[in-house]
């Protein structure tokens, strides 16, 4: 149980750490490469509790696609080294204090869950017998068919959005069209031509 | 696995499929028929949808395993959001020509978007509520931004998809707090856990609703989560500003109120409190700020920002009568500023929309019909007779007295004699300066004249003759008050 | 399933992730510690064919990247619905079968408009 600790300290350590360097980064694409750190820390914290699933989806989706995503934005914007700008100096006392009532509101809850006992604490994450993914797959295409094909329609409205935004046609682009290229031109026949004699 | 109960939602089921058909022919059939024919196709998918609605039979009804229910106060707000998007649609079909955003695209967006706000209404779960308010939200932030090549559009888009984004990040914060103290996600199981918790489960449960209401609050651009609202309502294109001013509101309104007295019925003391300062927030700060604008858009902003204030009013007052005004001011809300937008949607001067105060000026010469239903939303929003507006916020104005908030009622009283002022020095440009450059005269289309005029008629109908509409208000806010 | 088993499962993974890290480790250390260390400026420069770096690496990438990568990512998303349904589809039955052609049917919608659109052709 100590070794789930110690790298339960270890994977919250790293996924702060480089969460902080994300923010103050200089360089964008130091910022993305940290976020894939903390991805795969959170990764590592829901192995801990059990939820295997969402751990590897995380490493897939997010890492595998999302930061891919996130890096193609940072280069198309054509960012440089940035320096860090003044207003997030000035707005760091802010920042600091709204991180300070959150932090406080957190503390708040925790103290609440232990004495709160008997209300939902016992919802575990593997239910025995089935591994996490079954368990998850006996639910969300029965009992979550809602949400399940309102998370298809959410889709749907991301694919729509990304071509509406920014697909553009190039007028002045040549572009291949088979059928026109394949199909036999009006006028031309053809003709048996006799041995010797030319058309 | 029990046979799952689907008939209930026929509604937004409906909707959805239609949506995916008209993306079907959209980009199926011929350019040149689908700049009309799908706008025209996707208001008659709302069309019916809102008679299924309507058809519904009575009584409070779940369906996919309570995830989803339907009852009398689902319709009413339902039919709101219908109305809405249909009376958009139909208006907007000149203007988006006119500004070259007829594509296909929009009315097929608009329609999801409208899906998701049917499906927030009628969720009892917070995870189908949660989808529903990602679906409602989506296709908005594309429609801000449906206008590309114009850098202000582009930017609202933005804008309100960044704030929007940190918002449902409080709110899935909020809900998954609120999860963890109730053990489980659906509105009765919180409701049950939240009716005599102990000191700490509170606490906890407490700070989850803020963070849920604060991103509630947000959809609803109630003060202090307004920043975005000028900003989108100015750059988005003005008919899908129009259906930013209603539809994501009442649907917003609508979940509130089904939380509140659902599964926060337990913690009573608390959203008061949240209803109560937002309400404050709201009357101040849409009062004081629309008085400076001199851009119609904006102005409307902040007037929403304070219309949001006296319908979270009603809320605040946590009777049944106060839900009741809520509803009757949704109602109205509904119809003055659809129409206002509407009128606005018809007015352009040399391909750019007449948007500022001076672009109205002498507006009663040149458009007599659009000056005088201006004036008449207008003296609706400001709440003087002889227009619905005026009882409109008797009756959120009433139910604060009743439940023993003079102070609030009496701040609604004073921000709405601000509020006349901006209001009226529009109506006093449009009748008594004189006319400046013409108005291009291809915007205005006989479907936006006749939409503005029908809600005109509305606006003066429902003061002289209120009692079907109450009557039908009642019903609703009486089915959360089993 | 004791949760000592259930880390024990992952036992191979976490030595293998020791291993990738101390290899890295050693090969940077290894040649810090072996080889001489004479910085110079001139060592880091970008080398083009004897003439100076004429502007930065760094272009601007073209939009169609981000179109391509965010319609990869929705099919990725779409996909990772696909695998709790492929284990327990012998628990769900016909039911759950059909919950799923739905929802891939939604996204073949949104395929097809893909498709005609031309946002998946690279002009």
């Amino acid at each position: 149980m100590i070794i789930a600790s110690l790298l339960f300290y270890l994977f919250a350590a790293v996924c702060i750490g480089s969460a902080v360097v994300v923010v103050t980064a200089r360089n964008p694409i130091h910022s993305v490469l940290f976020l894939i750190l903390a991805f795969f820390n959170a990764a590592g914290l829901f192995v801990l509790l059990g939820a295997e699933f969402l751990a590897m989806i995380l490493v897939i989706v997010y890492v595998g696609a999302v930061a891919v995503l996130f890096l193609f934005v940072v280069m198309m914007l054509d960012v440089e080294a940035l320096a860090i700008p003044d207003t997030l100096k000035r707005n760091a006392a802010v920042g600091a204090g709204i991180g300070f009532v959150l932090v406080a509101e957190l503390v708040l809850v925790a103290s609440g869950w232990v004495s709160g006992g008997g209300t939902g604490a016992s919802v575990l994450a593997i239910p025995g017998d089935v591994t996490n993914t079954q368990a998850l797959g006996a639910l969300i295409y029965t009992h979550y068919i809602y949400p399940f094909q309102g998370c298809g329609l959410v889709l749907l409205v991301a694919m729509i959005g990304a071509i509406v935004l920014t697909l553009r046609r190039r007028p002045d682009t040549k572009r291949q069209d088979v059928s026109t290229q394949v199909a036999k031109p009006r006028g031309v026949r053809l003709v048996k031509v006799p041995t010797g004699s030319g058309v | 696995m029990t046979p799952v109960v689907f008939l209930p939602a026929l509604p937004e089921l409906f909707l959805a499929l239609a949506s995916l058909g008209l993306l079907l022919i959209g980009v199926l059939a011929a350019p040149e028929r689908t700049a009309k024919g799908i706008p025209l196709l996707g208001a008659l998918a709302l069309a019916v949808t809102l008679a299924l609605v309507i058809q519904a039979p009575a009584g409070r009804a779940e369906a996919f395993y309570g995830m989803f229910v339907t009852d009398g106060f689902a319709v009413f707000a339902e039919a709101l959001v219908l109305l809405a998007a249909i009376a958009t649609l139909l208006a907007g079909l000149r203007f988006n020509a006119w500004q070259g955003i007829d594509r296909f695209e929009l009315p097929v967006l608009v329609l999801l978007s409208v899906t998701g706000m049917l499906a927030m209404i009628t969720a009892n779960d917070l995870i189908s509520f949660y989808i529903g308010l990602e679906l409602q939200s989506l296709p908005l932030y594309v429609l801000a931004a449906f206008k590309r090549d114009s850098a202000r559009s582009t930017e609202a888009g933005l804008k309100y998809f960044v704030l929007s984004a940190l918002s449902s990040g409080l709110l899935l914060f909020g809900a998954s707090l609120l999860y963890g103290f109730s053990a489980g996600t659906s509105y009765e199981a919180i409701g049950h856990a939240l009716v005599q918790p102990d000191a700490m489960t509170a606490i906890g449960a407490v700070i989850g609703l803020v963070f849920l209401l604060a991103g509630v609050a947000f959809k609803l651009s109630a003060a202090p989560f307004h920043m975005w609202t000028p900003d989108v309502y100015e750059g988005s294109p003005t008919s899908v500003t129009a259906f930013f001013a209603v539809g994501p509101k009442v649907a917003a309104l609508a979940v509130f109120a089904r939380l509140a007295f659902g599964p926060f019925s337990g913690l009573a003391a608390a959203w008061h409190d949240v209803a109560w300062l937002l309400c404050v927030a709201s009357l101040v700060v849409g009062g004081f700020a629309a008085i400076n604008q001199t851009n119609l858009k904006r102005m409307m902003a902040y007037s929403s920002i304070s219309h949001v204030g006296f319908a979270l009013m009603g809320l605040a007052a946590g009777t049944e009568e106060g839900l009741r005004g809520m509803l009757v001011y949704l109602g109205v809300y509904t119809f003055m500023n659809l129409g206002t937008f509407v009128v606005l949607l018809g007015l352009g001067r040399d391909g750019a929309i007449a948007e500022s105060l001076s672009d109205l000026a002498g507006l009663s010469k040149t458009r007599p019909g659009a000056a005088l239903a201006l004036t008449i939303f207008f003296l609706s929003l400001a709440g003087l007779p002889p227009t619905a507006g005026v009882f409109a916020k008797m009756f959120v104005l009433l139910p604060a007295l009743h439940a023993g908030m003079p102070g609030l009622a009496i701040l609604g009283i004073v921000m709405s004699a601000v509020a006349c002022f901006y209001y009226l020095r529009v109506v006093k440009v449009m009748y008594f300066d004189e006319p400046g450059l013409p108005l291009d005269a291809d915007v205005a289309s006989g479907t936006q004249q006749a939409i503005f005029a029908l809600a005109a008629c509305v606006v003066l109908f429902l003061c002289v003759i209120p009692g079907p509409f109450l009557s039908i208000a009642g019903a609703a806010a009486h089915t959360l008050f089993p | 399933m004791s949760s000592l088993n259930y880390l024990g499962e992952y036992l191979p993974i976490f030595v293998f992730l020791v291993i990738a890290l101390a290899f890295g480790v050693v090969a940077i250390a290894g040649s810090w510690l072996a080889a001489k260390q004479k910085p110079d400026a001139v060592k880091l420069a970008a080398y083009e064919c004897g003439f100076e770096a004429f502007d930065d690496a760094r272009r601007k990438f073209d939009v169609r990247f981000y179109l391509v990568s965010i319609l990869f990512i929705i099919f990725d998303l779409e996909v990772a619905f696909l695998f709790p349904w492929a284990i327990s589809l012998s628990k769900i039955g016909l039911y759950g079968f059909w919950s799923m052609m739905l929802f891939l049917a939604v996204l073949t919608v949104g395929f097809i408009y893909e498709w005609k659109k031309g946002a998946l052709e690279w002009e």
